[in-house]
């Protein structure tokens, strides 16, 4: 509604005209025009720098943006982050549910995976993962009486991409069992209580009354995971995964035109992300929604503004 | 199952119009006793209030009822029946997770902090329990809680969020949530104490309309008027026990303990 104009509340001709003549000045800002204008200066010089230099290499670049390889090592890249990060939320969830559970010995070592894959750098886990036939020889389960069932080489199926995509979706578990506790965590603990006063038995209320709930304080960092994991994906580059990275890489080893094809690699991881952010906002409002009020935001300010009018000095 | 609770009578003295039944009920957290030892009797049909200052173990009671807190020593039967235990023998076998919450569906219980779920809407929470627990049939479900949520006078925030309601609305979806269960009795752990004073009233109103129909309950409240008018018996705890039973008016008008009297004086 906002404040009631003075003749409304029906005060005295004359305050009501002292009133109406008083005029607010907008407190001086120097320091933000003088911030301003340093700002746009920088902004300037950056880009005369990167329209000016020749090596650079802009037209360069654009030629490459579409070139098969790196359309192909896009695509790497991009199904490496989604198949890491969906194991990711299924080994992380199931962490973060032993972290949370009644069981000591759940507890522990569910701490301890979390202490271990988030302590050791993932460029590390991807080298130890993708060497693993050095501590393994082969894989075989044997029973007794029925013999040996199946038995491979670890060689065999430790290829590069299984190697990237064991290594670094446990990595990412780590990190996202933290932030699935932490949900978890955040929703009262009256909500689980009430449930259990209706019947509903404990894996019901993680089903249906806390994961859900968690869901809201999970997603907009569990976004900021995804973006990190796209950009982390290029370590990939270090056991021959022919990701993005990698393939502009054997590019520029060949042609020498390392900065264009830089420009390249960044473009697209630039392009990937801002997609995301923009998926991840839309996420959020739908998992948010019990939170905000049902009318539309444009609603509201146009009401705002209506009932505004009257009052405006 | 009805022999069950005929042996439980002849072995325990259970009253055949027996709700809540409960002696010796004690209850420790480690060396702290919060209950020493309580007997409770609420007959089917009957409302029992009961008030202490804060600590006296009143919640903690409440909440052993529907075994929300294990008991430490004695036992609670509800209608003739152990909730969380099995008798063979002198053994109380601890039963499993779905038969405990089959039990527990049967017990209403209403919080202070209302805990609606709050990603559900009115309707989801009064269906919830209903068609996931005991599998009822959406349909039937929501034909069942609309004519619940008319009875609590709400009818018209069937699509609403929990957050879109004021505390006294919430109360009453949480009143006809438990309902939906159709318990035999139903627990209020200081149902209006978070509520602001002008909402109180609605609150009581529907509690006052649960009674005059016939429920069973059990009431941990603040509010003597309340219980003086609407209670069939008053319970004073303090310490962990109950330090004087009577009819709600004699009670409070001519309370026999000292430490009652003083209670008493402080919050009317």
């Amino acid at each position: 509604m906002g404040v009631a104009h003075p003749t409304e509340i029906g005060v005295e001709p004359g305050v009501a005209a002292a009133v109406s003549r008083l005029t607010v000045v907008p407190q001086r800002r120097y320091g933000i025009w003088v911030g301003t204008a340093f700002a746009l200066l920088l902004a300037f010089l950056i880009i005369r720098a990167f329209a000016s230099n020749p090596a650079f290499a802009w037209g360069t670049a654009a030629g490459y943006l579409f070139h098969p390889s790196i359309m192909r090592g896009l695509g790497n890249t991009l199904v490496l982050t989604v198949i890491i990060m969906l194991l990711a939320i299924v080994v992380g969830t199931v962490i973060a549910i032993m972290r949370v559970s009644p069981s000591p010995v759940l507890r522990a070592f569910a701490g301890v995976y979390v202490w271990f894959f988030r302590g050791v750098p993932a460029l590390i886990q991807l080298i130890f993962w993708f060497n693993l036939s050095l501590l393994v020889r082969e894989i075989s389960l044997t029973l007794p009486f029925l013999g040996t069932l199946f038995s491979v080489r670890t060689n065999d199926f430790m290829t590069p991409f299984f190697s990237a995509v064991v290594a670094l979706s446990l990595c990412e578990a780590g990190y996202m069992a933290e932030i699935i506790r932490a949900g978890i965590k955040s929703v009262p603990s009256g909500q689980a209580e009430a449930a259990s006063a209706l019947g509903m038995p404990y894996r019901m209320i993680l089903k249906r009354i806390t994961l859900p709930q968690a869901m809201r304080f999970v997603l907009p960092p569990t976004g900021n995971e995804a973006i990190n994991l796209l950009k982390m994906t290029s370590l990939v580059t270090f056991i021959a995964v022919d990701d993005l990275f990698y393939t502009a890489q054997s590019i520029y080893a060949r042609t020498f035109e390392t900065i264009p094809l830089l420009i390249v690699v960044a473009f697209w991881y630039l392009a990937v992300v801002s997609i995301l952010s923009v998926g991840q906002h839309f996420l959020e409002r739908h998992f948010g929604r019990s939170d905000t009020r049902r009318e539309p935001l444009t609603m509201r300010a146009l009401r705002n503004a209506i009932s505004l009018r009257g009052v405006a000095r | 199952m009805s022999d069950v609770r005929s042996e439980n009578r002849a072995r325990f003295g259970v009253p055949a119009n027996s709700m809540v039944f409960a002696r010796g009920v004690r209850k420790t957290y480690g060396s702290l006793e919060v209950l020493k030892g309580v007997d409770f009797d609420v007959p089917e049909g009957s409302v029992a209030c009961i008030i202490g200052p804060s600590g006296s173990g009143k919640s903690t009671f409440l909440r052993c009822i529907n075994h929300l807190e294990k008991l430490s020593g004695g036992i609670l039967l509800v209608d003739s029946q152990f909730v969380g235990y099995d008798l063979q023998g002198d053994r109380l076998y601890e039963v499993k997770d779905d038969l405990l919450c089959q039990r527990r569906a049967e017990i209403g219980m209403l919080f202070q902090s209302f805990n609606l779920f709050s990603h559900m809407t009115v309707m989801e929470n009064l269906i919830e329990a209903p068609t996931q627990v005991r599998r009822i049939p959406v349909d039937q479900a929501r034909a069942e809680a609309e004519v619940l949520l008319r009875r609590v006078g709400l009818a018209d925030k069937v699509d609403r969020y929990p957050r879109e309601l004021s505390g006294g609305q919430q109360q009453r979806v949480a009143i006809a949530r438990a309902m939906a269960m159709k318990p035999k009795v139903l627990l209020f752990d200081e149902p209006t104490s978070a509520l602001d004073p002008e909402l109180v009233g609605e609150v009581l109103q529907v509690m006052r309309d649960l009674a005059e129909s016939g429920m069973t309950m059990v009431v941990v409240t603040h509010e003597i008027g309340f219980a003086r008018e609407i209670g069939d018996q008053l319970v004073f705890m303090d310490g962990g026990v109950i330090v004087e039973r009577g009819a709600p008016r004699e009670m409070i008008a001519n309370p026999q303990s000292p430490r009652t009297r003083e209670f008493l004086s402080r919050v009317l």
